[in-house]
């Protein structure tokens, strides 16, 4: 197995792991367009980055946690609700991004590999961020796993039982701004959210406990990226969307079979 | 003056006198969007009391609560809370999000903070399900629950917490007449056993005359508050209430008359009428609204009304005329 697709195979893993358990408190949160937001706004970061001369992991992480927070202060505004907030949010940095892109001087960007990822490009480097940012996010997401349930469940019950509300949330909102910038390379901006949701929308048909849609969501996660990587080398497809289209199968299929079990 | 008119004077003396309440809320204003929801709210609960809080739709309770909860701040007024107090909140839940999959039993381990770890816990969840007469929901999804069931297991959850004092926002809504005189019973049982205050919110004036030692009644300012016996002759609370509360008191009244023998040691039959209606529900018209935020509830004589501001005439003497159309 040639070098390329071995690297491919483990920041797809990678990426896919760390998607399971997140996406689960993403889908139970019902924020996938909040994911999206972040992910459209990924791509400013990407032209910030190519603007700066920084890392442009970095640069989304940044971008990422920006939005979180301008969304945070925007969703407190009542005469706008939150997906028009997210809407406008997500589009304008989308857009900004690609203004910014169009404008940088002497550069030709592959916009493509952006919007839809570049697995089989990926890097050493790429590999140390995916596997040294999950594992962070991973440690950060263990501790915050109880108190972040109870507040999912009932925000009032847990803030009774003295959950600190804001700075868990805030946790959270960073571990998603880690994700969406690992994840970039993989699938591409505008794909992402796919793998958060699909592989935890999958899971739920057979999980009967939080842990186990976690984990289930990231075994889901790596199979379609492993379906996904052979079918892209066996019929030259994009890797990225070659992987959602996977997990897509996959989540019709179990819904078919499963449908009418779980309602 | 009968036994247990004087054991609860006595308790909520106790209260006054020896300690603190356990919670209490002054001129508690709380406005939204420029509305104001409360204004001049107030609100306590002794050690080991029931009390339950009252009044119409809209009235501000389920507010008032969440501000006692500290999940709303208020924009004016004093929330005491006892130190180190520790509370059980059974909120008003009745449907389950189904994409988390979640059992009774892991949901109570959530709520235990996951300190004693495996067998204890689980042990103490055991009990707590128990005394909520939620045993047999043990392994049952969440999202699978009756409302009736979801809050036993809330209350097994709160208990699980073992909290000084219990509040609950409208546990009997939805249910028939036997369901809430079981649901009560239990409440009572609960303060037995564990000797804890419980707060109620409700709007089912026959479950608060049977089973509450105090009543506070709101809407959107404390309208009068007391025992029950006093608090439903109140005019303010008639006025609030107006035929409803006429239907519902003929149905408290007809209970009374015939199972006084069996309620004997708590609110015996014969002592209604004369010494109860002697305090302060019967002189509405001389109080102002500035003098409703001051008086501390628990510092007058057990069994006085308090009587707060606007409505200077009692429109209610029709509704009681009514009556016996309605029993």
């Amino acid at each position: 197995m040639d070098d390329f697709l071995i690297r491919a195979l483990l920041g797809g893993i990678g990426v896919a792991l760390l998607c399971g358990p997140l996406g689960c408190l993403v889908v139970w949160q019902r924020m996938a367009y909040f994911g999206a937001a972040l992910s459209h706004a990924a791509l400013l970061g990407v032209a910030l980055g190519l603007f700066l001369h920084l890392n442009l992991q970095f640069a989304i992480l940044l971008v990422s946690l920006a939005v979180s927070a301008l969304l945070a202060l925007m969703s407190r505004r009542r005469d706008l609700s939150s997906d028009t907030v997210l809407g406008i949010l997500a589009h304008g940095a989308l857009a900004l991004g690609l203004v910014l892109l169009a404008a940088l001087p002497g550069i030709r960007v592959d916009l493509a590999g952006y919007l839809f990822g570049d697995l089989l490009a990926i890097n050493r480097a790429d590999l140390v961020w995916i596997y040294a940012g999950g594992a962070a996010a991973m440690t950060v997401l263990l501790r915050i796993w109880r108190p972040l349930l109870s507040l999912i469940i009932s925000r009032d019950l847990a803030r009774v039982d003295g959950v600190a509300e804001p700075r868990i949330r805030a946790l959270f909102f960073i571990l998603l701004s880690v994700v969406v910038a690992v994840s970039m390379q993989v699938v591409g901006i505008l794909l992402i959210v796919s793998l958060l949701i699909i592989p935890a929308a999958t899971a739920r048909h057979f999980a009967g406990s939080p842990e186990a849609m976690a984990a289930l969501a990231a075994l889901f996660g790596v199979a379609a990226v492993g379906g996904g990587l052979s079918l892209s080398l066996i019929a030259d497809t994009p890797a990225g969307p070659s992987i959602v289209t996977v997990g897509a199968g996959m989540f019709a299929a179990v819904a078919i079979t499963r449908g009418r079990a779980t309602g | 003056m009968n036994a247990a008119h004087e054991s609860a004077a006595m308790m909520a003396t106790a209260a006054a006198e020896s300690n603190a309440p356990l919670l209490r809320l002054d001129g508690i204003r709380f406005r939204r969007n420029g509305r104001v929801i409360l204004d001049n709210a107030e609100l306590s609960v002794g050690g080991g009391e029931i009390v339950t809080l009252i009044g119409p739709n809209g009235a501000g309770k389920s507010t008032l609560v969440k501000i006692a909860l500290n999940l709303l701040a208020a924009d004016a007024g004093v929330v005491t809370r006892a130190p180190n107090l520790r509370i059980g909140y059974v909120p008003q839940l009745t449907a389950f999000d189904p994409t988390l999959p979640l059992n009774v039993r892991r949901f109570l381990d959530l709520a235990g903070r996951g300190r004693g770890r495996g067998n204890a816990d689980a042990a103490a969840a055991g009990r707590a399900l128990t005394q909520a007469g939620a045993a047999d929901l043990r392994d049952a999804p969440l999202q699978e629950l009756s409302g009736g069931e979801m809050r036993r297991v809330l209350l097994a959850r709160a208990l699980l917490r073992d909290p000084d004092l219990l509040i609950l926002d409208e546990p009997g809504a939805g249910m028939d007449i036997n369901g809430q005189v079981e649901l009560y019973r239990l409440f009572q049982a609960i303060r037995a056993r564990r000797h804890c205050a419980i707060l109620l919110v409700s709007h089912d004036l026959y479950m608060v005359m049977a089973a509450t030692d105090r009543v506070f009644c709101l809407n959107r300012h404390l309208c009068c508050s007391g025992q029950p016996e006093d608090v439903r002759r109140h005019p303010q609370f008639l006025a609030l209430f107006g035929a409803r509360a006429a239907a519902e008191l003929a149905v408290y009244q007809h209970h009374h008359d015939h199972e006084h023998g069996l309620h004997g040691d708590i609110r015996p039959a014969g002592a209604t009428a004369g010494d109860v209606v002697s305090t302060a529900a019967e002189s509405p018209a001389g109080d102002d609204g500035a003098g409703a935020g001051a008086g501390a509830a628990d510092s007058r004589p057990a069994g006085a009304a308090r009587v707060a501001p606007e409505s200077p005439s009692p429109p209610n003497s029709h509704s009681a005329r009514d009556r016996p159309t309605h029993g």
